[in-house]
């Protein structure tokens, strides 16, 4: 294999006949069966609601400038971090890769032509856009104050702000998820391409197969409890208020039961995009790859047994809390084996610091950070402090920001050229994924300090030993805020005056760079026949043998 | 703005010495790995930076040893980080037996404080250093959460149950008392302080207290503002389980069932009678709920609690035995632990 195929091809033509130019007008957007074309639908809308929860995290973070809590009411502000969270967890960050990226390019990673039910497909986006709209009107009409995780039974009982129609939201947006999850998993079974076996397919197929085991088998417990506090709130049916004789904790069993694997529904996604990123611009074979697909399925199955992990204060039993820990450390571990792996592929390799390589290097060192600090709140004696502090809230932004988001946004600046054809500024983009990571540090950082100090989290006034922290916080956030709406800028810029990028700009490997960019709406002209492993960089003989 | 501002946290319990210590050990672990994988991923962008377009690097074969290796060694440090932590949680669930007594309430948002001498605080915590404090807590409305960092010690306050925590402080002085877990408009003003007085100082504290009357007294004059009397009597007239001497006993229920006596049974039976009828009577107690607050529970359990043995033991009671699975009595306050080479029930992690 001659090493001259990896040159970008300058400005080759555009082909003629691709996803984005064969139709034009509202209707062949609105309904397009197109995985590609609903993709980009789902990137206008979680990029929509992206801006929305970070508008309310920007408001969050200039309350928290002073610890008087002067700049809105206590009852704003409650508000404030509810919809943050409502927004970002269940609009944004469940939806991002896999509505996303996992819907542009599961088809074309496995050689087919669309997903298995692509009419299903499109009414997953409708539905999800449903959900928003309850959402968006709780918000515009003044607002929820129960916290993104609704704890009866303050939300059944005191909360007089818009429970109903915030949960109706969540539940409705839920059935966008178990679709979306079943499409993927039936088109992977069913619609691979020939030669295309278990092994050969990529790991960020892995990935979304193991967080589509998730979405199918975790939502529609959320759904039922959602469903449930809504009932005791308009019906008075005692399920979880005690009055009624109904048993609080409860909701917090059945909440977390789906909540906690959907944790792993949002990071999941971005490991399977780091695990492209980084032997696409090392240049290798990802090290370990078995190990690192069955690291995706491990997580996903350990994931539904330690929910129970977030209740260590809540009066369950003694027991209960040391069962869940041990099995909290046992599904680090393949995190763990992941974060190896991957610094291990980029040992001996070919590196290029193009910006999705500088986002996955990120993501590599945030995540640890943000694994290791998990391992203290697994620790049943350090939890019961930190529990509940800003230390928790430190650590999941790690996960979720310094893991989720940095993954997301390395996947669309790496696939940018497929979706769009074009290429985006590299200087530009490098320019602002160092901006996201020193921000993000910057804001976060400050935040295991105040936790283990006793910052609770939610608190709209606080003591004034906390301030300086809390400034450290503040101003990292206003970097972060630029971080962000730099892509947002420099990418819608480069749709229309980007260089063309040609079918593969970065010498990956991979089927969906095989095809032109933007691909043809069929994606591929001829089906593909794949006879060879996966990320085959090298020709079979350069193998060397560590270890 | 202050600048002199902390970056640790006071430590004043024994149990904050114990978190500590396992902090720091996965704080050095941590640090470790966290600078290990940095410095490889930063040295091998740059060891390893492309240098020409075409070149394309030898295949590298995964390595099972490797594998194995960064499986087993995380596993077991992350097996070291459980026991640590486990040790230290179930000693944080077992209050030492002379434990003081301090009945907590929570409610939206306010913290109120009761004595068994009878003294009241709101958002005030008085104990005495060097002696346990075992707090038994609930609350009227939402889910609280009763926090002192500096004590490292946190328990949410659930409404319809009793939980308990308890601490040992060992510095005198002044901590915040927070509420953790969020529980509506003014959640962050449900905040308190605890006070740690040397013994004599908290001597006088006691005896400067407006305490007009202890808890169990104050149990006794609802007791008889509500007439429980009238059935709850040692007589024959009694058309309920007599109460004397019944907080740590055996009750066995018409259904057949036994329990021990506790808070949360004593709590239940006040405000849901029927939920369990002792057996050899009928379900005819009237619900108080709405009738009698959980700091007026937290009096009558007082005051049942301070009842002496029963004048003969009527039929519904059973004589605590060394037999029973679920433990005897609870001893009174003061009787001397056993103590030994036994593993030692309440013994706090030294």
């Amino acid at each position: 294999m001659s090493a001259a195929e990896y040159l970008p091809p300058v400005e080759p033509e555009e082909p003629r006949d691709n996803y984005l130019n064969v139709a034009y007008g509202v209707r062949s957007w609105l309904l397009t069966r197109d995985h590609k074309r609903i993709a980009l639908l789902y990137l206008a809308s979680v990029t929509f609601f992206f801006f929305i929860g970070g508008l309310f995290a920007l408001l969050i973070r200039l309350e928290l400038l002073t610890p008087a809590g002067d700049m809105v009411q206590a009852e704003t502000y409650n508000k404030f971090f509810t919809i943050h969270g409502i927004v970002m967890v269940f609009f944004f960050l469940i939806p991002s890769i896999p509505a996303v990226l996992g819907n542009f390019l599961i088809p074309m990673m496995i050689g087919a032509k669309d997903l298995a039910f692509p009419r299903l497909n499109l009414l997953s986006w409708y539905i999800y856009m449903l959900g928003g709209l309850f959402t968006i009107w709780a918000i515009v009409h003044g607002g929820v104050d129960t916290g993104w995780t609704f704890y009866t039974p303050y939300s059944t009982l005191s909360s007089n702000s818009h429970v109903i129609p915030a949960a109706l939201g969540i539940f409705i947006t839920g059935f966008s998820s178990i679709l979306t999850g079943l499409n993927f998993i039936v088109s992977i079974h069913k619609m691979r391409a020939p030669g295309l076996t278990w092994f050969r397919l990529p790991l960020f197929v892995w990935a979304l197969y193991a967080t589509s085991l998730i979405f199918v088998l975790g939502t529609p417990v959320i759904a039922i409890t959602i469903l449930m506090v809504a009932v005791e709130r308009t019906l008075h049916v005692g399920f979880f208020d005690p009055a009624l004789g109904g048993d609080p904790v409860l909701f917090q069993h059945l909440f977390w039961f789906y909540s906690h694997p959907a944790v792993y529904i949002m990071i999941l996604p971005a490991m399977g995009v780091i695990s492209e990123i980084v032997p696409t611009f090392s240049r290798k074979h990802p090290f370990g790859y078995r190990f690192i697909a069955y690291a995706s399925v491990a997580i996903a199955v350990l994931g539904f047994l330690v929910w129970g992990h977030h209740m260590f204060v809540s009066g369950q039993s003694v027991y209960a809390g040391l069962v869940f820990s041990v099995l909290s450390f046992l599904v680090a571990i393949p995190s763990a084996i992941k974060v190896f792996n991957w610094t291990a592929t980029m040992h001996g390799g070919s590196i290029s610091w193009k910006a999705p390589m500088l986002y996955a290097m990120g993501f590599i060192g945030l995540f640890t950070v943000g694994g290791l600090t998990g391992l203290f709140l697994a620790s049943l004696g350090v939890d019961v402090h930190v529990h509940d502090t800003y230390f928790v809230i430190a650590h999941f932004h790690y996960i979720m920001v310094g893991g989720a988001v940095m993954g997301y946004l390395g996947g669309i600046h790496y696939w940018w050229p497929k979706i769009s054809g074009k290429l985006y500024p590299e200087v530009l983009a490098r320019f602002a994924a160092i901006i996201v990571f020193i921000g993000f540090n910057l804001t976060f950082f400050p935040q295991f300090i105040l936790g283990y100090l006793g910052m609770p989290r939610r608190y709209h006034s606080y003591p004034e030993e906390f301030q300086v922290l809390n400034v450290f916080s503040t101003a990292g956030a206003s970097i972060l805020g630029v971080g962000y709406l730099l892509p947002l800028v420099y990418l819608a810029w480069s749709m229309r005056y980007g260089r063309n990028s040609g079918a593969n700009p970065w010498g990956a490997t991979g089927l969906e760079w095989k095809t032109t960019s933007p691909p043809p709406p069929e994606n591929f002209e001829v089906t593909p026949v794949v006879d060879e492993e996966p990320y085959s960089y090298s020709a079979p003989g350069e193998v060397r043998v560590v270890g | 703005m202050r600048t002199d501002f902390p970056l640790f946290p006071d430590r004043a319990s024994t149990m904050a010495t114990h978190v500590d210590a396992l902090f720091f050990y996965l704080l050095t672990v941590s640090a470790f790995f966290s600078v290990l994988i940095a410095f490889l991923v930063v040295y091998f962008a740059i060891r390893y930076r492309r240098r020409s377009e075409e070149f394309v690097p030898p295949r590298i074969e995964g390595s099972l040893t490797l594998e194995i290796v960064w499986t087993v060694i995380p596993l077991g440090i992350a097996l070291s980080f459980f026991f640590w932590g486990a040790r230290i949680f179930v000693s944080m669930n077992q209050p030492p037996r002379d434990a003081l007594q301090v009945y907590i309430v929570g409610k939206q948002w306010m913290w109120k404080v009761q004595h068994a001498d009878g003294q009241k605080e709101i958002n005030e915590l008085h104990v005495p250093v060097n002696r346990p404090v075992q707090l038994t807590m609930t609350s009227e409305d939402v889910i609280h959460d009763f926090f002192i960092p500096a004590f490292r010690m946190k328990r949410d306050v659930v409404p319809g149950r009793y939980e308990t925590a308890w601490f040992e402080a060992t510095r005198a002085g002044r901590y915040h008392i927070f509420c953790a877990q969020y529980c509506g408009t003014n959640h962050s003003r449900m905040v308190g302080w605890v006070s740690v007085l040397e013994p004599r100082e908290y001597q006088s504290w006691l005896a400067g207290g407006a305490a007009s009357e202890s808890l169990a007294s104050a149990g006794a004059r609802l007791f008889a503002q509500h007439a429980c009397n009238t059935c709850h009597r040692p007589d024959s007239l009694a058309r309920g389980p007599n109460l004397e001497g019944l907080y740590g006993r055996l009750v066995r229920l018409s259904n057949g069932q036994t329990l021990i006596a506790d808070e949360a049974y004593i709590r239940e039976s006040i405000l849901n009678p029927s939920a369990k009828i002792v057996a050899g009577y009928q379900p005819i107690m009237p619900t108080f709920q709405g009738l009698i607050g959980e700091e007026g529970i937290l009096q009558l359990t007082a005051y049942i609690k301070s009842l002496g043995k029963p004048s003969a033991g009527g039929p519904e009671m059973l004589p605590p035995t060394s037999q029973s699975p679920l433990g005897g009595a609870v001893p009174p306050p003061g009787a001397p632990t056993p103590g030994g080479a036994s593993p030692q029930k309440g013994a706090p992690v030294r």
